[in-house]
C-alpha cells in the first residue's frame, strides 16, 4: 500500500492515550460497501422466487422467464442512472416522456424513410439534449428537480403527440424486432440481457467503487459539504440527467423495436414503475442513501410478483393494490423497526 | 474605557451611541471585563439610546423561592447515556449559568426543559409540584421559553406570526385580528428597543435579529423561565449588550433566567450561580461571586488543562499564498496579503467584516469579482474548489456540520472524501484502502470514535472538528485555511487543535487562521491581518499585537496603514 | 427614541444601501399579488388571442363548458395546496377521485333516490377515508408523502377496478343514473354553472381559512421548517393529517362532480390527474417545498390549464399540442418564481446590510 505511506510529516498532539479504532474490513461490511445492505428486499425477492417455483405451475418455466425478464428490461435499464440521480437527492420524472418522444421520433424517421442505423444515434443524442434540458434548469436555474420533471414529463410527452400524432409506426425491420425478443439459445433468456448486465456492473462499479460513487453520497446528504470538499456539484449532477435521457431514449428505441411499434403513448405511467421498484429497493427519496442491489431485487420482486399473479390468474387490479401495499411497507417498515430499536429520541417521560 | 451607569459613551468606532442603562449594566462594568472589543459593531436595528423597561409580572412569586426544579434526571438515546442524574434548580429572579463541556448534557437538559425529550427517570417540578412536560406546547403553557442557539423561525411567515404563532390575538369568530396582532408585535418591539417591521418575512434576517424575534416571543407569553443555549455565538458585542439588558431586566421583574455558554466573560458578567456539568452528571453549583474561571474550567474538564496557546516559534520561509485585490462586489473588497510557509496569519474582526467569505473566495467555493490568488507563484483559477485543493490549499470550514462533514456518513468515509480521487486505482476504490487511510488519520489526530463505519454524527462536537482536521491534513496542504477551528468544542480539544496549528506551522506549512476569540488570535498568530467592513485595516506582526491595537482596528479607527507583506 | 437605528456608520464596501426600514410587508404581499395577477394576465392574453382567433369563443355555451370542465381540477387542486403548503404532497387523489365517482355511481343505481347532499356527502366520506389512511402513515411512520402516495395512487386505483371488475358493472352509463343527479351538470345559478359555484366556494372557504385561521397559518408553518414548527409547540403530526383528509374529502368532492358531468364511470375515471393537480398548483405559485403560495393562485392555475386545452384547438393549433403548452407553463413558472424569490432577497437584504 505505497499510498498510505504517503502521509505528510504530521505531528502527534501530545496528548496521552489516542484510542483511535484499529479496524479491519470485515466481510460484512465488504458486503455493505456492493450495497447489500438492503438484504431484505434481496432476501424477500429470494424467498419469493423459490415459493413462486414451486407453488405456481409453470413461472420456472424457460418460456415464462423469458417473459418475466423482458417486462423488466426497460425498468431496470431506466432504474440505473435514475438510482444515482435520486442518490444525489434530486429526482427525474421524465423518464417515461422521455422514451415515448424517443419512441415517437424514431417513427417519424422511420417514416421518412432513414435507417435504423442513423435513426438510432440520432434517438440517443435526443434522449442526451431532452436530459440536458432537465439538467440545466435544475442546475443552472436552481429550480427544483421534482417542479421541473413533473413540467417536462408534461413537455415531453405533449411533443410526442405532437411528432406522431395518435399514429402508430409499425413497419419496423423484422430482423430487428426479432432481434428485441430472442433468447439466447434454449434458455429462454433474453439476448438483450447481456448488454443489460454490462449496464449494470458498470452502474453498480461506479456508484459503490469509485470516487465519483463517493461524491454522489456525499451531495445527497450535503450539498454544502461536498462542495467544500471539492465536488463540483452542479456539474455532476447536470451530466446524471444527461445520462438519464440518453439511457431513456436507449429505453425507447428499445421499446419501439419489442413491441414493434412506434406511439407517442409508448411507456406512460413507467417513471411511477422505475421510482416504485428503486424505493422498494431501500434508496431514500431524499437522497444520499441506497444501493443498487436493493434496486434490482425490487424491480425485479415487482416484475416476478406481477408475472407470478399473472399465472395465477388474480386479476391485474390486485396487483395494483400489492404494488402499492408493497412500497409503503417498505419505507414503513425501517421507520418502525428504527422506533423499536429506540434510534428515535421521542421517549414520554414516566415523571409520576 | 469602561463606561459609568448614566454616562453616554460612543465606543470608538463608529458614532454609535450608547448610554449606559440602568444597575443592570453596572455589573458588566464593575466586572471591570468589557466583552472582546472584537465583538463590538455598530449595530443597525437596535435603539441603542433607549433603556429596556419591564413591568414586573404581578404573578411571579418572591424572589429566591424555586421556580423550576431538576432532580435526579437521567435520560439515554439507544446506548449512550446523555443525563445520569443531572440536577438543576432555578430561582425567582436569579440568572443561572450552566456550563460545561461539549457532550456534558446540556443541550439535553435544555431540551427535557422545553418539552422535545422526557426523561427517562427523574423528576420536574415547577413551584415544587412534579409536572410532565412531554411536549413542547406543554413547556410554554409552563411558562419556560427557550431560545436556542440557531433561532428556529418560519422564514416564509412575518415576523410577528412567528413571534405569535398558535397565540395570535382572535377576533369574535375565531378569527385572527390582524390589526392587533401587528399593533401587540410592535409594542413588544418598543419594550425591546428594536425596529423590525412586523410585516416582513423572516426570511434573510441577521442572526441578531432572529434573536430578538425569539427574545421577543418569550417575553410575549410573559416567560417564568426563560432559557438561553449558547445566544450569543454569532452575537456582536453590542448586541450581547442587548440581549443581557433584556435578561436582566426579566430576572429584576422575578423571572428565572438560565445562562448557556461557553464564554466565561459572559457568564461571570451576567450570572448570579453556576451550575457545572461533566459526563451528564451535575458537579456543583455555587454562586458565581465564589468562583473563579479557572475553578470552572477545573470542574468542567475534571483535569488540568495544559497551555492552551503553545505557540512554537518559527523562521517564515517562502510566500506560499499571495492574495492581491480581492473584491467581491458589496462583501469584500480590494483585499492583499501574504502568507508564509511556517506562518500562522490570523484574519481578525468584527462579525461580519467579511473574513469568512474572503477565505471561502480564496479556496474558491465563492466567486470573486476582481482580484488573484497564487498559490506559490502560480495562478489559481477561480471558484473552484477542486483547482484550489490540486494547488495545495485546504479549508476547514465555519460551519463544522454544514459545511465541513457530511454528517450522515462515516467516519471512515468523511476522512477519506478529500482523497477519493487519490485512493482509486484505475479509478476504482478499494474498502481495504480507505480504511486504513482513515484508521491511520483518526489515531494520528486521536479521534475518540466507536467505529469508523458508525456515522460521523454521533461524535462529539471536538471529535467532529478533528475528523475535518484529519480529512484536510490527509491531502498534505501547503497552505491550511482554518475558520473558527476551535468554535463550539471543548476546552481540552481547543489545547489539542492549538497544538496542532502549532506544530503544523513548525513543520513548514502555511496556516491561515480566522477567529473570533481574541485570546486565540493573540496567543497563536504570527501576524494579524484585522478586516474591518470589507477592507483589510491593519497588518499587526505578534509583538505589536494586543488587545488595544486589534480592537481599534477591528473598528474602523486603526492609525497604521493597511500593508500587504 | 431620540438617536436614529441606522448606525452611521463608514459607507461599507460597494453596498447599495437600498431605502432601509421600509415597508417589507408591502413588498411581500406585492409580489404574491403581481405573481396571482401574472397569472391571471397570462390567461386574459389566452382568452384574448383565441377570441381574436374565433369569436365565437366566448358565447355563452363555450364558456359555461369551460368553467364546467375547470371546476373539477379546481376543487382537486384547492385540496392539493392544502397539502403541499405543508411541504407534502399527495400524488393519490387521481385514484381517490375515481374511487369516489365509482362509489358515488354505485351509490346512486343501488338506491336511486339517494338525495344529491348525501350522494356529495358519501363521496366526500370515502375521499376523507383515503386521506385519513394517506395522513396516518405519513404522519405517524413519518415517512416520506411523495413516497407514501405514490403507493396509494396504486393501491387506490386497484381498490377501485377490482371493485368494479368484482361487481357485476364494470362500467356505469347515463342510462343507470337517476335524472336528477345528472341534472346537476347541467344546473344553473344566474347563468353560472352550479358545479363550478361548488368549486368556487371551496376556494373561497379553503382560502379563508387558510389565511384567517390559527391552524390555517399553522400549516403554513409546519411547511415552512418542520422542525421550527414542532420546536414551537404545533401538533405537526395532527395538522398534517387533518390536511390529508382535507385533501382526500375535496378529491371525493370531485369524485362525484365528476359523476356528475361526465355520468360515464368506470375504473379509470381521474388516471392521471395527479399531475396535472400538481401542476395547476406550481403553474398557480405554490411553493413545492411547501411554506408559500395561496390557493387562490392555484384556482387560477387550474383554470389556466383548462382553458389552454379548449383554446388550443380554436387558435388553429393541433390539440396535440396540449401536454407540451402544459408543460412548458410549468417551467415558466417555476422560473419566475425563483426569479421573483430572488429578487426579493435582494430587495430584503438590501434593507439588512451585512446581517450576520
Amino acid at each position: 500500500m505505497a499510498l498510505d505511506s504517503a502521509h505528510p510529516a504530521t505531528p502527534a498532539p501530545a496528548t496521552p492515550a489516542g484510542q483511535a479504532p484499529a479496524e479491519r474490513p470485515s466481510p460484512t461490511s465488504r458486503l455493505r460497501l456492493l450495497g447489500t445492505g438492503d438484504g431484505v428486499i434481496t432476501l424477500v425477492l429470494v424467498v419469493f422466487l423459490l415459493v413462486a417455483s414451486f407453488a405456481v405451475e409453470g413461472f420456472a418455466s424457460t418460456r415464462n422467464t423469458g417473459f418475466l425478464l423482458l417486462d423488466v428490461v426497460v425498468i431496470v435499464l431506466i432504474a440505473l442512472p435514475l438510482t444515482l440521480v435520486i442518490v444525489t437527492g434530486e429526482i427525474d420524472l421524465s423518464v417515461a416522456s422521455t422514451v415515448g418522444l424517443t419512441s415517437a421520433v424514431m417513427g417519424q424517421l422511420w417514416f421518412a424513410g432513414l435507417p435504423l442505423e442513423a435513426i438510432i444515434p440520432i434517438c440517443l443524442l435526443l434522449g442526451g439534449v431532452l436530459g440536458a434540458v432537465n439538467g440545466l434548469l435544475v442546475t443552472r436555474l436552481g429550480l427544483p428537480s421534482l417542479a421541473v420533471t413533473i413540467g417536462t414529463l408534461a413537455l415531453y410527452r405533449g411533443l410526442a403527440f405532437v411528432v406522431l400524432g395518435d399514429r402508430a409506426v409499425a413497419d419496423f425491420p423484422r430482423s430487428w424486432t426479432t432481434w428485441a425478443l430472442s433468447g439466447i439459445g434454449a434458455t429462454g433468456i433474453p439476448v438483450v440481457v447481456v448488454p443489460l448486465l454490462v449496464l449494470i456492473v458498470l452502474t453498480g462499479v461506479v456508484l459503490h467503487a469509485t470516487p465519483i460513487g463517493r461524491s454522489l453520497y456525499a451531495m445527497g446528504n450535503s450539498e454544502d459539504a461536498a462542495r467544500f470538499a471539492g465536488i463540483d456539484v452542479g456539474r455532476t449532477k447536470l451530466w446524471l440527467f444527461v445520462v438519464t435521457g440518453v439511457v431513456a431514449a436507449l429505453g425507447g428505441v428499445y421499446w419501439t423495436l419489442r413491441y414493434g411499434s412506434a406511439r407517442a403513448d409508448n411507456a406512460q405511467g413507467l417513471e411511477l414503475q422505475v421510482i416504485a421498484a428503486i424505493l422498494l429497493g431501500g434508496v431514500s427519496i431524499f437522497g444520499g442513501s441506497g444501493g443498487l442491489v436493493g434496486v434490482l431485487a425490487g424491480a425485479l420482486l415487482l416484475g416476478s410478483l406481477r408475472n407470478a399473479l399473472q399465472l395465477v390468474n388474480v386479476p391485474s387490479d390486485v396487483l395494483n393494490i400489492v404494488t402499492g401495499a408493497l412500497l409503503i411497507v417498505a419505507v414503513v417498515t425501517p421507520q418502525i423497526a428504527a422506533r423499536f430499536r429506540g434510534r428515535r429520541p421521542r421517549g414520554r417521560p414516566r415523571t409520576p | 474605557m469602561i463606561p459609568v451607569p448614566g454616562e453616554t459613551c460612543q465606543p470608538r468606532s463608529t458614532g454609535v451611541h450608547i448610554r449606559v442603562l440602568s444597575v443592570a449594566s453596572v455589573t458588566l462594568d464593575t466586572a471591570g471585563r468589557y466583552p472582546y472589543g472584537l465583538r463590538h459593531t455598530p449595530c443597525e436595528t437596535f435603539h441603542t439610546s433607549e433603556a429596556v423597561t419591564l413591568e414586573p409580572a404581578p404573578a411571579h412569586p418572591a424572589p429566591g423561592s424555586v421556580v423550576l426544579a431538576l432532580e435526579d434526571v437521567s435520560k439515554s438515546f439507544g446506548a449512550v447515556a446523555a443525563l445520569r442524574g443531572a440536577r438543576l434548580e432555578l430561582r425567582a429572579g436569579e440568572a443561572h449559568a450552566l456550563v460545561g463541556e461539549n457532550g456534558a448534557g446540556k443541550s439535553t437538559l435544555v431540551k427535557i426543559l422545553a418539552g422535545v425529550h422526557g426523561p427517562d427517570s427523574g423528576r420536574v417540578l415547577l413551584d415544587g409540584a412534579p409536572v410532565t412536560l412531554d411536549n413542547p406546547a406543554a413547556a410554554r403553557a409552563a411558562g419556560i421559553a427557550v431560545i436556542y442557539q440557531e433561532p428556529t423561525l418560519f422564514p416564509d411567515l412575518s415576523v410577528a406570526e412567528n413571534i405569535f404563532m398558535g397565540r395570535q390575538p382572535l377576533t369574535g369568530g375565531r378569527r385572527i385580528d390582524r390589526r392587533e396582532l401587528a399593533a401587540r408585535c410592535r409594542a413588544l418591539f418598543e419594550r425591546l428597543g428594536v425596529t423590525l417591521d412586523p410585516d416582513r418575512p423572516a426570511r434573510g434576517l441577521s442572526i441578531a435579529d432572529q434573536q430578538m424575534i425569539e427574545i421577543a416571543k418569550a417575553l410575549s407569553f410573559d416567560a417564568r423561565v426563560l432559557v438561553m443555549d449558547e445566544p450569543t455565538a454569532a452575537l456582536s458585542g453590542v448586541e450581547v449588550e442587548r440581549l443581557f439588558t433584556v435578561a436582566r431586566s426579566l430576572r429584576s421583574s422575578g423571572a428565572a433566567v438560565l445562562f448557556i455558554s461557553h464564554r466565561f466573560d459572559e457568564v461571570f458578567d451576567l450570572c448570579d450561580r453556576i451550575t457545572v456539568m461533566r459526563d451528564g452528571q451535575w458537579v456543583s453549583t455555587d454562586p458565581a461571586t465564589d468562583l473563579t474561571v479557572d475553578q470552572v474550567v477545573r470542574r468542567m474538564v475534571g483535569r488540568e488543562v495544559a497551555s492552551l496557546f503553545p505557540k512554537i516559534d518559527v523562521e517564515p520561509g517562502e510566500v506560499v499564498l499571495e492574495v492581491r485585490g480581492l473584491t467581491r462586489v458589496g462583501v469584500f473588497a480590494d483585499v492583499s496579503f501574504d502568507v508564509r510557509a511556517g506562518e500562522i496569519v490570523a484574519l481578525a474582526g468584527l462579525v461580519g467584516a467579511g473574513r469568512s467569505e474572503v477565505v471561502r473566495a480564496v479556496f474558491g467555493v465563492d466567486a470573486y469579482d476582481a482580484g488573484s490568488v497564487r498559490v506559490a507563484g502560480s495562478q489559481l483559477r477561480q471558484g473552484s474548489p477542486a483547482a484550489a485543493m490540486a494547488a495545495g490549499l485546504a479549508l476547514v470550514p465555519e460551519d463544522r456540520r454544514q459545511q465541513g462533514l457530511v454528517m450522515e456518513l462515516s467516519v471512515e468515509r468523511n476522512a477519506t472524501l478529500t482523497r477519493r480521487w487519490k485512493l482509486a486505482r484505475f479509478g476504482l476504490l478499494s474498502a481495504r484502502s480507505e480504511r486504513a487511510t482513515a484508521a491511520d488519520w483518526t489515531k494520528r489526530m486521536q479521534v475518540k470514535a466507536g467505529k469508523l463505519s458508525d456515522a460521523v454524527s454521533t461524535l462529539s462536537g471536538g471529535n467532529q472538528q478533528k475528523v475535518v482536521l484529519a480529512k484536510w491534513l490527509s491531502t498534505d496542504p501547503r497552505v491550511l485555511i482554518v475558520d473558527e477551528p476551535t468554535r463550539g468544542i471543548d476546552v481540552g480539544t481547543k489545547a489539542e487543535v492549538h497544538r496542532l496549528l502549532s506544530q503544523l506551522a513548525a513543520d513548514g506549512m502555511a496556516v491561515v487562521m480566522v477567529s473570533s476569540e481574541l485570546p486565540e488570535v493573540l496567543g497563536m498568530a504570527d501576524r494579524v491581518l484585522v478586516m474591518h467592513e470589507g477592507r483589510v485595516v491593519a497588518d499587526i506582526p505578534r509583538a505589536q499585537a494586543d488587545e488595544d491595537s486589534v480592537m481599534l482596528a477591528a473598528t474602523g479607527q486603526a492609525g497604521r496603514p493597511a500593508v500587504a507583506s | 427614541m431620540s438617536s436614529s437605528t441606522k448606525a452611521a456608520a463608514p459607507a461599507p464596501v460597494d453596498v447599495a444601501p437600498e431605502h432601509t426600514g421600509g415597508r417589507g410587508a408591502a413588498l411581500v404581499q406585492r409580489l404574491v399579488v403581481v405573481r396571482e395577477l401574472g397569472i391571471l394576465a397570462a390567461l386574459l392574453l389566452l382568452i384574448v388571442a383565441t377570441v381574436i382567433a374565433n369569436p365565437r369563443f366566448l358565447s355563452g355555451q363555450n364558456l359555461r363548458d369551460l368553467l364546467l370542465s375547470a371546476s373539477i381540477l379546481t376543487v382537486l387542486a384547492a385540496g392539493q395546496t392544502i397539502v403541499i403548503v405543508t411541504r407534502n404532497v399527495d400524488l393519490s387523489v387521481g385514484s381517490v377521485l375515481g374511487l369516489s365517482a365509482y362509489a358515488s355511481g354505485t351509490l346512486l343505481v343501488n338506491a336511486p333516490g339517494t338525495p344529491v347532499v348525501l350522494v356529495i356527502l358519501a363521496g366526500m366520506a370515502v375521499g376523507a377515508a383515503c386521506g385519513l389512511l394517506n395522513g396516518a402513515i405519513v404522519a405517524i411512520a413519518k415517512v416520506p408523502s411523495l413516497v407514501v402516495t405514490l403507493g396509494t395512487l396504486y393501491a387506490f386505483r386497484g381498490l377501485d377496478s377490482l371493485w368494479a371488475s368484482s361487481s357485476d358493472r364494470l362500467q356505469i352509463n347515463a342510462a343507470d343514473l337517476p335524472t336528477g343527479f345528472k341534472s346537476l351538470a347541467g344546473a344553473r345559478l344566474l347563468g353560472v354553472p352550479l358545479l363550478f359555484l361548488i368549486a368556487l366556494a371551496v376556494v373561497l372557504l379553503v382560502g379563508f381559512y387558510l389565511r384567517n385561521y390559527r391552524s390555517g397559518r399553522e400549516l403554513y408553518g409546519i411547511g415552512s421548517d418542520p422542525a421550527a414548527a414542532r420546536l414551537s409547540g404545533i401538533p405537526v403530526g395532527r395538522r398534517v393529517l387533518l390536511a390529508f383528509v382535507v385533501n382526500g374529502a375535496l378529491a371525493g368532492l370531485a369524485g362525484v362532480l365528476y359523476a356528475a358531468r361526465f355520468q360515464t364511470l368506470d375504473a379509470t375515471a381521474g388516471t392521471g390527474q395527479e399531475l396535472f393537480v400538481v401542476a395547476a398548483a406550481v403553474v398557480g405559485g405554490v411553493a413545492i417545498f411547501g411554506g408559500s403560495g395561496s390557493v387562490y393562485g392555484a384556482a387560477l392555475g387550474a383554470l389556466l390549464l383548462t382553458t389552454i386545452g379548449t383554446s388550443l384547438p380554436q387558435l388553429g393549433l393541433n390539440p396535440f399540442w396540449r401536454d407540451a403548452a402544459v408543460g412548458a407553463l410549468i417551467l415558466a413558472a417555476i422560473a419566475l418564481d425563483r426569479a421573483l424569490s430572488l429578487r426579493l432577497a435582494r430587495r430584503l437584504r438590501g434593507r439588512n446590510l451585512r446581517g450576520a
